[in-house]
């Protein structure tokens, strides 16, 4: 008996985005990384009032049972962070680089997307371009179409940053689970 | 199936936002990063997150109510400790929101924003105020049924839920594409609250009784 979802609507504004809600760990952490990208509708326009989450282990594969995503204390790592998206469509979070959890599987970052005209959010991972001797080995990845894989991993774009678009349509329209 | 497909065009945002290639659902299902999910605190919340009426110098116009309910998972356990989120227009039908043009006043005391953690029951509790019916631009003369917006995190990432709350009788359904979106007559009678005498309390504000159950994952078809 299974509770519907409901879209999360244009007006979440002032209940959902929290001050440091994107920031898993603060900038100046030398293992601190920064994700972005922009989220983009069927037409290949940004959608301005979509807002990201996503959940991690830590660097070293380890998942965070404490409490404290909302406020997080000092330099403490929290593995939860949200962020809405701008009138670009874009997000961004500064965090770390997660490790793999359990046999054979890559690191990734579990990301679900809510906005206005999304029924029930998606579900998608995020991995990293440097892994592709853990992503081939990966049982999730190997379970994409072969050319819809790299809709899932970021691309690097510098010093410790990388990108990741999501595409809710299209020819690049990013892979979502069934979960 | 539980919940509404993502394409429903009558709901016209869905048409350039519903993902259109098949998702994916791996053999093993969601893994162990996937079934956990972050763990909140009160001393993460404010003393009156959870009252609606509170946050503002004076008291916000309108029927001032309580809505409570417990959290459940898909066996009926409640789920303690779980974040419970709250959005909503006032008693006029606005958001305190920059996009919201609706031509219906603001309330200076009422920002329409709770938070509560579930307690050992699986309860959560606000004090709110009714909120109104407004206009939206998906068709002619289109109208929201009055509504709570609820977010909710349980036990697993995957069951995270952003649902909202009906109200009873409220003669909107039937024009309404986002609550007629789930396609089960008796799913959608589960997004709308029963007004409770008990809940009720004297003198003071009307009560609405709310619960919500967490689906399994992967995704259940209840
Ligand atoms: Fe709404």
């Amino acid at each position: 008996m299974t509770t519907p979802s409901q879209t999360v609507g244009p007006f979440f504004g002032y209940a959902l985005p929290y001050d440091g809600g994107p920031d898993l760990v603060p900038g100046w952490r030398t293992d601190a990384i920064r994700l972005h990208g922009r989220v983009l509708d069927g037409a290949g326009d940004p959608v301005p009032d979509a807002i990201v989450e996503i959940w991690q282990p830590d660097g070293d594969g380890g998942i965070p049972r404490r409490q404290g995503a909302l406020r997080r204390e000092d330099d403490a790592f929290s593995g939860f962070g949200r962020c809405p998206t701008d009138l670009d469509g874009r997000y961004h979070f500064t965090t770390v680089r997660p490790g793999a959890v359990g046999d054979g599987s890559a690191p990734y970052i579990a990301v679900q997307v809510f906005m206005r005209g999304l029924l029930r959010q998606v579900f998608t991972r995020l991995y990293f371009p440097e892994d592709t001797a853990a992503h081939a080995a990966d049982p999730v990845l190997n379970e994409v179409p072969a050319d819809r894989r790299a809709t899932l991993v970021a691309a690097a774009e510098g010093e410790r940053t990388y990108r990741f678009d999501i595409h809710m349509q299209g020819e690049q329209e990013t892979v979502f689970f069934a979960f | 199936m539980t919940h509404p497909p993502y394409l429903s065009p009558a709901y016209k945002s869905t048409v350039l936002r519903a993902p259109s290639r098949e998702l994916v659902l791996p053999k093993l299902g969601p893994d162990s990063v996937e079934l956990t999910s972050p763990v909140f605190g009160h001393a993460e919340l404010g003393a009156l997150d959870n009252d609606l009426t509170k946050q503002h110098s004076g008291e916000p116009l309108g029927e001032r109510i309580i809505v409570t309910g417990r959290l459940l998972d898909s066996t009926g356990r409640p789920v303690p400790g779980a974040l419970v989120e709250v959005w909503q227009a006032n008693a006029a039908g606005r958001y305190a929101h920059l996009r919201d043009q609706h031509p219906a006043p603001l309330d200076p005391n009422f920002t329409g924003a709770g938070r509560a953690l579930t307690d050992a029951q699986g309860r959560y509790e606000f004090v709110t105020i009714k909120p109104g019916a407004y206009p939206w631009r998906n068709h002619d003369n289109a109208w929201r049924p009055a509504h709570i917006h609820f977010s909710v995190f349980g036990t697993a990432f995957t069951q995270r839920l952003v649902t909202q709350m009906y109200f009873p009788g409220d003669p909107l359904f039937a024009h309404d594409p986002i609550f007629q979106s789930i396609p089960d007559e008796k799913a959608r009678r589960r997004l709308v609250s029963r007004f409770d005498l008990d809940t009720t309390v004297p003198e003071w504000a009307l009560g609405y009784q709310f619960d919500i159950v967490l689906g399994q994952t992967p995704t259940e078809d209840a």
